[in-house]
């Protein structure tokens, strides 16, 4: 009898643990997915503003014919560029570049920076460069708990069983590692 | 992390706990001092009852409303909100409310009850006097206090400090009219009840444990919000120049009171920086770390 009532105890614990980690894991891995959709929102909400800029910095410097192209090409290759971190990461960069050449213009031509529109654009695109990044910086601390989770006992024997894979962080390409040259 | 959070849960109902047995007393003292311990005590703990349940939904709407806070607007305030939605996303938590409180000293606060009903509330001062990467500083350390459910504790303190301070001030202005009459002809055994003396007793400390409570359950969640807001923002220089510049600025806080001073991310309060006798006795009372320690911390990391 007794020895019967302990069995069924042990089962429950062992049950309960079991369901604790699955669920665990589930919401981690939830949650990875939705920080990576995020950095996807946050990244074409920059594509989006391009356009507006671009138009913007034309009323007063249509001459600079060369810097807005690059812009434009820029955000082009960003638009076709793979769904991939590695992809993502590479168009973006250049992205980066032909914008920050774009608002040193602002130093050029003191109408434009004087115009209302163009202020908060500008101030629009920094913050959304700071929501990518931040947007990042959540994907990898989401990764990191998940797989922190995935290897800790004893989760690590529900994770191998139910075979769980490890996920991958999302790094900045060597390009991006060393700061971009601003050229005068 | 989860463990802090498991920890400021566990402390929002000590705290719920320690008030009613706060008010308690303070009713049974009343009682005692009037003649009629046990139905004041009933009253009393009915009553904090009643507050402690409307703190637990309401708190964050009357600390705002205390500090007269008003909603920030999405174009007058474009940069704050850009900087509270991206440290949203690193921290993964969903937007509070944004609000601005007209006052010259730089400070800031965050209340509610749980990350999904939050809000974070700055002053005009803060936004003036603090460039951008200064200002994301602050507003990731009130994020910290959304992430670690600091808010919840520290709000419900706001309700509840203010009605132990509220009712003790009102108690003891009632003695000197009802209850610390000199004897009477009619009067028979009341000027000589000793418990009277104790409940007097009574009513003189509990304003002093409710203000030493809420200095305990305050200090070092500062310092574990700035840690937390450098792991959003990563970049610790920022805060740190955040809270060199508040340190310098000496404007006090107007905004503040007594029962909502735990809440700001600068003890909005006079006598901070206090020297000679009294600086022991103020520091037993502050709600804050001091600020150079706070700073050398950030230095640390």
């Amino acid at each position: 009898m007794i020895v019967l009532l302990l069995v069924i105890v042990g089962v429950v614990v062992i049950v309960a643990i079991i369901i604790g980690a699955y669920n665990g894991l589930i919401r981690r891995r939830n949650q990875i997915e939705n920080a990576w959709s995020q950095i996807d929102v946050q990244l074409k909400r920059r594509l989006d503003l391009i356009p507006n800029l671009v138009e913007t910095v034309k009323g007063y410097a249509a001459h600079e014919r060369e810097t807005l192209e690059a812009v434009i090409n820029a955000r082009n290759a960003a638009i076709q560029a793979p769904d991939t971190p590695a992809g993502q990461a590479g168009a973006n960069n250049m992205l980066e570049g032909a914008l920050g050449k774009l608002f040193a213009l602002g130093e050029a031509y003191p109408d434009l920076k004087a115009n209302q529109n163009f202020l908060q654009l500008q101030e629009e695109l920094t913050a959304t460069e700071g929501r990518v990044a931040y947007s990042r910086q959540f994907y990898n601390d989401s990764v990191l708990d998940y797989n922190n989770k995935l290897e800790q006992f004893p989760t690590v024997l529900l994770a191998k069983a139910m075979k769980f894979e490890r996920r991958e962080y999302f790094q900045a390409e060597e390009a991006a590692r060393t700061s971009p040259s601003v050229e005068f | 992390m989860f463990e802090l959070i498991r920890s400021n849960k566990r402390r929002s109902l000590a705290l719920v706990a320690g008030f009613m047995f706060v008010v308690a007393l303070v009713g049974a003292a009343i009682g005692l001092v009037v003649g009629n311990g046990i139905l004041f005590t009933l009253i009393a703990l009915v009553f904090s009852g009643a507050v402690a349940f409307a703190s637990y939904w309401k708190a964050d709407k009357i600390a705002l409303r205390m500090s007269r806070a008003y909603l920030a607007s999405a174009v007058e305030y474009q940069r704050l909100h850009n900087l509270v939605e991206g440290l949203c996303i690193a921290a993964g938590l969903p937007k509070p409310g944004v609000y601005i409180i007209e006052d010259p000293a730089p400070n800031a606060f965050a209340t509610g009850r749980n990350p999904e009903h939050a809000a974070i509330a700055v002053t005009t001062g803060l936004l003036e006097k603090l460039n951008r990467v200064e200002l994301e500083g602050v507003v990731a350390h009130e994020l910290g206090h959304i992430k670690n459910y600091d808010i919840l504790v520290s709000t419900l303190a706001v309700t509840m400090v203010g009605t132990v301070a509220l009712l003790a001030d009102g108690a003891i202005r009632l003695m000197w009219w009802n209850g610390g009459r000199v004897a009477r002809r009619g009067d028979h055994d009341n000027g000589n009840n000793p418990l009277a003396y104790v409940g007097f007793a009574l009513l003189i400390v509990s304003p002093l444990i409710a203000k030493a409570m809420q200095a305990a359950i305050s200090r070092r969640r500062e310092t574990l919000a700035d840690v937390t807001a450098c792991q959003l923002t990563r970049y610790p220089p920022g805060l740190i120049s955040a809270l060199e510049k508040l340190q310098q600025d000496i404007t006090v806080t107007h905004s503040a009171s007594t029962a909502t001073a735990h809440l700001w991310i600068e003890q909005p309060m006079s006598g901070v920086g206090d020297q000679g006798k009294l600086r022991a006795v103020h520091q037993l009372f502050n709600t804050h770390p001091p600020l150079d320690e706070r700073i050398a911390l950030l230095r640390e990391l």
